[in-house]
């Protein structure tokens, strides 16, 4: 608000110093204090206690087709069988479709998807698998799949390599090699690739080594954003798994000793880096999970847009920890929730 | 061709003349009612038409929603800001979540979305703090931001403490300056027909700094919210109106003034007019006083006092100008101080309850129109008797009169 030229007149009164005492009106104003959230009963947040949406509010995750914490432990092995040369094959269909997406209570996003959900779904292989993704562009836009990983050119899912650019309506079947193992992702490659990626087109692709990791509560979590006004110019929304917020409402339910495996992928568009931080506890560190020796013992890592790492941790104690980005703003704005471990 | 039209009348006129006793004749005479009723209704069902088939004729929109929303009011409390939000685009617009400096809050915003002009309030659960600056971004169901910038918080006042301070405030920027200036009066009486001339010149530099800086004021204040309820032509509305009516007031007192014939009372019609021109001014300007004090940008103090001592004595001077060959009663001359003073109270308690910048911007107009007036009236009055207006000493007036508003007005400033 720009004040009218009287006002600044006025105002200009202070610059001179005079107390405010000769009208009598010393003491009117009073240093606001803050309050405790009034007592919406549930959840988190609100005033003091942090970051929210709208007190009670959820997003209709059945309208929606999927829901975050059924995203986390979603694992997408394919359809196995035998190759002619006696190896494993695994065959998935990935359909890029347009769909709105509730992403806030009450906010439309008008996404692009793999298989009508964000993130796309987690798919996995063990390294050495044959892979056959046969893709389908339901969409009215232009897509491709990439894949992060070693594979051959005319595989690699970009325009005017190989087959290139899939048209609405086209289909083809992305054929490679599960190499190298690791936690790698897939998004579309089509430009303008900024808002190809933004409009919620990838996943995570993860391949297991040879010789299975120990038995652990295995979680995915894919660290994104929703720019809902399209500036291009960052996101308005910050979330794990597509909803903001969500697990502040549905903490992510854990065992105490047990060991949690989270795999974890920064796929967020617009602002350079993303970070995770774990409340209370530690984790050993597997940056792309391409080797089976830990780099670091930490409660917070950094991942640039493409960066990707395995976090295992085991709660000792039970309780309510929370997770969220160590950037505040993008916490606030929805990337943070809760583990609940239990007995 | 010139014929005698008496003799041998023009064709054209000649038909005009028969249809026209053909209607007056005796077959086809309706009464007036019949026939603007008739035309109200051919009128009406073309609408009606128009709007049911020319509507699809057209094709939708191939736009998304335009979805603009001006905050009108922003009250703040501890733990928690209040917005007043009008819808003034085209479109339905629904608040679906509001963050504050880049964090989600709490927020109560109504479930249904707000329709064209209309206005909802929005509660915010948010610990904000004095003097610090705010961005509150309402997000949309379609995902638009739109930013509301609050430049430094600070607790809005209750309106119902503030009627005291704000009767105060009136009293020491309206109606106090203006008292001292009427106090010249003894001193013009003194003082020459030259001289009144030169006062009464003097006063229209005033009044003429004033309306010009007034209406760069309103129209500034008119945009602020969108424009929907008009933007600028809000201040001309205002100032239109304000001028006939002032005139209109003009003309039923000096109706009067003629049946008494005395000149005295054309004196005093005269500095009515000027304080009900003066008031309508301060109206405004009491209304700009109390809404930044709402926002707590004004800076309260005796340098205010002072400050509009020095810039609206000149108001009481205006006023009495043209009583300098009468003598007024004392309750004559307190009921002009009122008249041109006391609205200033009124327009700080009401500026103080409602921060609305239309309302502002209209009535800070409808002062510019009763300004413009106010100089229409003067105007004869510096007549000479060989019947200039403008002459060297009038001139010189109005100059001196535009320069004090414009330096009285800069040492307020600094």
């Amino acid at each position: 608000m720009s004040a009218p030229s009287r006002r600044k007149f006025l105002a200009g009164g202070a610059l001179l110093g005079t107390a405010g005492a000769a009208l009598g009106a010393g003491g009117l104003l009073d240093t606001p204090t803050a309050t405790a959230a009034v007592g919406h009963g549930q959840g988190h947040g609100g005033g003091i206690n942090g970051a929210t949406f709208a007190a009670g509010a959820t997003v209709d995750h059945k309208a929606n087709g999927f829901n975050p914490t059924q995203v986390l432990r979603d694992f997408d092995y394919g359809r196995v069988s035998v190759s002619s040369d006696g190896r494993t094959m695994r065959e998935w269909d990935v359909f890029a479709t347009d769909k709105d997406i509730e992403v806030a209570p009450g906010v439309t996003f008008p996404a692009w998807t793999f298989n009508g959900r964000v993130p796309g779904p987690t798919l996995r292989c063990r390294q050495g698998d044959l892979l056959r993704v046969r893709f389908v562009n339901n969409s009215a836009h232009p897509h491709t799949m990439h894949f992060h990983g070693i594979h051959p050119a005319e595989m690699d899912g970009v325009p005017m390599v190989g087959r290139g650019v899939i048209s609405p309506g086209e289909s083809f079947t992305y054929t490679f090699d599960a190499e190298p193992f690791g936690l790698h992702l897939y998004h579309c490659h089509v430009g303008p690739l900024a808002e190809h990626i933004a409009r919620g087109m990838y996943g995570t692709f993860i391949v297991d080594p040879p010789e299975d990791r120990p038995a652990a509560d295995e979680l995915v979590m894919v660290m994104h954003g929703y720019n809902t006004t399209f500036d291009g110019e960052g996101n308005q929304l910050y979330a794990v798994n597509g909803i903001p917020f969500h697990y502040m409402h549905e903490p992510v339910r854990v065992r105490r000793g047990e060991l949690v495996r989270i795999y974890l992928v920064n796929t967020l568009e617009y602002d350079p880096i993303n970070s995770f931080h774990l409340h209370a506890n530690f984790f050993d560190y597997y940056p792309t999970g391409t080797r089976l020796e830990p780099t670091e013992f930490t409660d917070t890592i950094v991942q640039g847009q493409g960066q990707r790492g395995i976090c295992e941790v085991r709660f000792p104690k039970p309780g309510r920890y929370m997770f969220h980005a160590h950037k505040t703003e993008f916490a606030d704005l929805g990337w943070m929730g809760f583990f609940e471990v239990s007995e | 061709m010139a014929a005698d039209p008496d003799a041998t009348p023009h064709p054209i006129a000649q038909r005009t003349d028969d249809s026209r006793a053909t209607e007056s004749g005796t077959v086809l005479r309706l009464p007036v009612w019949v026939l603007a009723t008739a035309a109200a209704g051919v009128i009406a069902a073309a609408l009606i038409a128009l709007a049911l088939l020319g509507g699809n004729s057209l094709p939708e929109r191939n736009g998304p929603p335009v979805e603009e929303l001006a905050v009108e009011r922003t009250v703040l409390s501890p733990g928690a800001i209040e917005l007043t939000v009008r819808n003034t685009g085209p479109d339905p617009v629904q608040i679906a979540q509001v963050f504050v400096n880049d964090a989600y809050v709490d927020v109560a915003a109504g479930t249904d979305p707000i329709n064209r002009l209309d206005a909802t309030t929005v509660q915010l659960d948010y610990p904000w703090q004095d003097g610090q600056p705010y961005l509150v971004s309402l997000l949309t169901s379609s995902g638009v931001v739109i930013e509301h910038e609050i430049p430094a918080a600070v607790a809005t006042p209750d309106p119902a403490d503030a009627v005291g301070l704000m009767a105060l405030l009136g009293t020491y920027v309206g109606i106090i300056p203006i008292a001292l200036g009427m106090m010249v009066l003894p001193l013009l009486r003194r003082v020459g027909p030259t001289a009144v001339r030169v006062l009464l010149a003097l006063t229209i530099g005033l009044l003429a700094f004033l309306a010009i800086d007034a209406s760069i004021e309103a129209i500034e204040l008119s945009g602020r919210s969108g424009g929907a309820f008009g933007g600028p032509a809000l201040v001309v509305l205002g100032a239109g109106l304000a001028f006939l009516a002032l005139t209109a007031v003009d003309r039923i007192l000096r109706s009067r003034t003629k049946r008494a014939g005395s000149e005295a009372e054309t004196g005093l019609r005269l500095a009515v007019m000027i304080a009900i021109g003066i008031g309508l001014h301060n109206l405004g300007e009491g209304l700009a006083i109390g809404s930044a004090y709402a926002v707590g940008e004004l800076a309260l103090g005796a340098f205010l006092v002072i400050g509009f001592a020095l810039h609206n004595t000149t108001e009481g001077i205006a006023i009495v100008a043209p009583l300098a060959k009468h003598r007024p009663t004392l309750v004559q001359l307190i009921g002009l101080g009122l008249l041109a003073g006391g609205p200033a109270i009124l327009g700080a308690m009401l500026g103080a309850a409602v921060d609305n910048s239309e309302l502002s911007a209209f009535l800070l107009g409808v002062g510019v129109g009763a300004i413009a007036q106010v100089i229409v009236q003067i105007a004869p009055a510096m007549r000479t008797r060989s019947g200039q207006v403008l002459n060297p000493a009038t001139i010189g007036g109005i100059a001196a009169g535009v320069l004090i508003m414009y330096v009285t007005g800069l040492l307020v400033t600094a």
